[in-house]
Formats: structure tokens, sequence, C-alpha cells
């Protein structure tokens, strides 16, 4: 069980999430997606840090954490507000800036 | 012994990863990456992370999942076309995602870090990754990011206020 089985476990977790992201349209799944992301970069951080024996990697995650939890609550909130106002749940309607 | 929980752990968080994808039901979806996040909990813990592991598990199965729950369960099922509006992207976006795994398998595999082939450094300090030494670090060496994301997190939630909240006497805006 060396560092290189969690670094490439990320890189694998890390490409499901893109693919994911690309090929679907409904941005709460998107958003998850996201969040698949976000947690293979943090997974990898901690093989780092547990391969050079470095805390420093470990607050590293913690910071990730706390903005993907932003950026969720900021994501969720235009989709709430996307459904408030009619518009369809699909990422290609929102194309322009107006409110 | 380590290493069937390591595979199981893995296969675990793949098959949720990959079940938020392939899930029809944003609802499965949402519920298919709370499997994802408690087994990435468990490689946490394989990586010598305990509090970021409970960390894993309370904030984010537990408190996030929720919102997304909820926003899943207040917009209702939506009828969406599962992979469709751009025909070619169902093609090119597997693709994409598969070079970005074989480009980053090389570049790690290749690079000089001989550490990649060990278990990892072999003294590590003693309490490395309990919630008394993070948090010694996070309030001694690392107070600034600290308090930048408790700012961070302020902002945001007085955004989510603004952006999902109904502004008095707004019109076209259902009650």
């Amino acid at each position: 069980m060396t560092i290189e089985w969690f670094v490439i476990l990320a890189a694998l977790l890390f490409a499901v999430g893109l693919a994911g992201l690309t090929v679907r349209r409904n941005p709460v799944v998107m958003l998850l997606c996201l969040e698949l992301m976000l947690g293979a970069g943090a997974l990898a951080l901690l093989a780092f840090s547990r391969m050079t024996g470095d805390q420093d990697g470990q607050i590293l995650v913690l910071i990730v954490l706390v903005v993907a939890a932003c950026e969720v609550v900021v994501g969720l909130g235009l989709v709430v507000a996307m459904f408030r106002r009619r518009i369809p749940l699909d990422v290609d309607e929102i194309k322009e800036l107006k409110g | 012994m380590l290493e069937v929980l390591f595979f199981l752990a893995a296969i675990g968080a793949l098959g949720g990863a990959v079940g938020v994808v392939f899930l029809k039901n944003p609802f499965y979806s949402v519920l298919s990456l709370v499997v994802h996040l408690i087994f990435l909990a468990v490689l946490f813990l394989l990586l010598e992370a305990q509090f970021l592991a409970a960390a894993q598990i309370v904030v984010y199965a537990g408190a996030v999942m929720v919102i997304y729950v909820f926003v899943a369960a207040y917009v209702g099922g939506i009828e969406e076309p599962l992979f469709d509006p751009i025909p070619r992207l169902r093609v090119l976006g597997p693709v994409l995602a598969a070079a970005i795994f074989i480009e980053i398998s090389i570049a790690v595999l290749g690079s000089s870090l001989v550490a990649l082939g060990t278990e990892g450094a072999s003294d590590l300090e003693a309490g490395f990754g309990t919630p008394a030494s993070i948090g010694l670090l996070l309030l001694e060496d690392f107070l600034i990011a600290f308090e930048v994301a408790s700012l961070l997190l302020l902002v945001t939630a007085v955004a989510a206020i603004v952006l999902a909240g109904r502004k008095p006497g707004e019109e076209g805006v259902e009650s």
C-alpha cells in the first residue's frame, strides 16, 4: 500500500468527476461532480502529506474543505434562484447576465 | 490487512463516484456522493489523518449533504435529458477525462519522487494528524489562513441569503 496507489486513485476519482462535469447538464449534479474533483484533490494532498511526514498538507486540506463548503452554498443558492425565476434547470439556459 | 481495507475503500469511493455521474435522479446522485464521502474518509484514516476523516464525515456527509438533499427535494424531480443536448459531448467528455487520468498517472509515475514508492515517512511525529496537533498548527502557524477562512464563510452566508432570498415587493417571483 504505497503512496503511489493513493495518488493514482485520486487521479481516477478526479477523472470521473471531470467526465461527469462535462457530460451532465443539471447544475445540482454538476456541483456534485465538482465535489468529487475537490475530494480527489484532498486525497492527493493527504497522500503527499503522509509521504513527507509533514502536517502542513492536512491544514491545506482543511482549507480546501472550507472553500468547497462555500462553493456549495453559493452554487446551490444559484440553483434555488434559477428555480424561483422559472428558468429550466439546465446550465445552457443561463446565457445572459441579467436578473 | 491494511491493503484489503485500502482496496475495499477504493472500490467503494470509486463506485460512489461513478454512481454520482450515472444515476439519473439527482436525489440518488446526492446519496451516492454520501457513500463516496464515507469511503473517502476511510482512505483519509489510512493516511493517518484522523481529524480530517472525522471532519469529512461531520461537515460533508453530515451538513453539506443535508443542504444538497434539501435543494434536490426543493427543485423536485427534473426531467433531465440525461446526456444529450450536445451529442458529441457524450463521447468527448469521457475521452477528455481518460486523457487527464493517463496524463496525471504518467506525470506521477514518471516523477523523480523516490518516496512515492514507499509507505510514506517512517518517522512520523507523535500525534500526527490528531485534532490536538492540527489545532495547534491551525492556531499558531496558520492563524491567518484560519481567519481568512472564517471571513470567507461569513461572506458566503451573506451571499447565500442575497442569492436565494426573496426581496420584498419583487415581481415575477413565485411565492
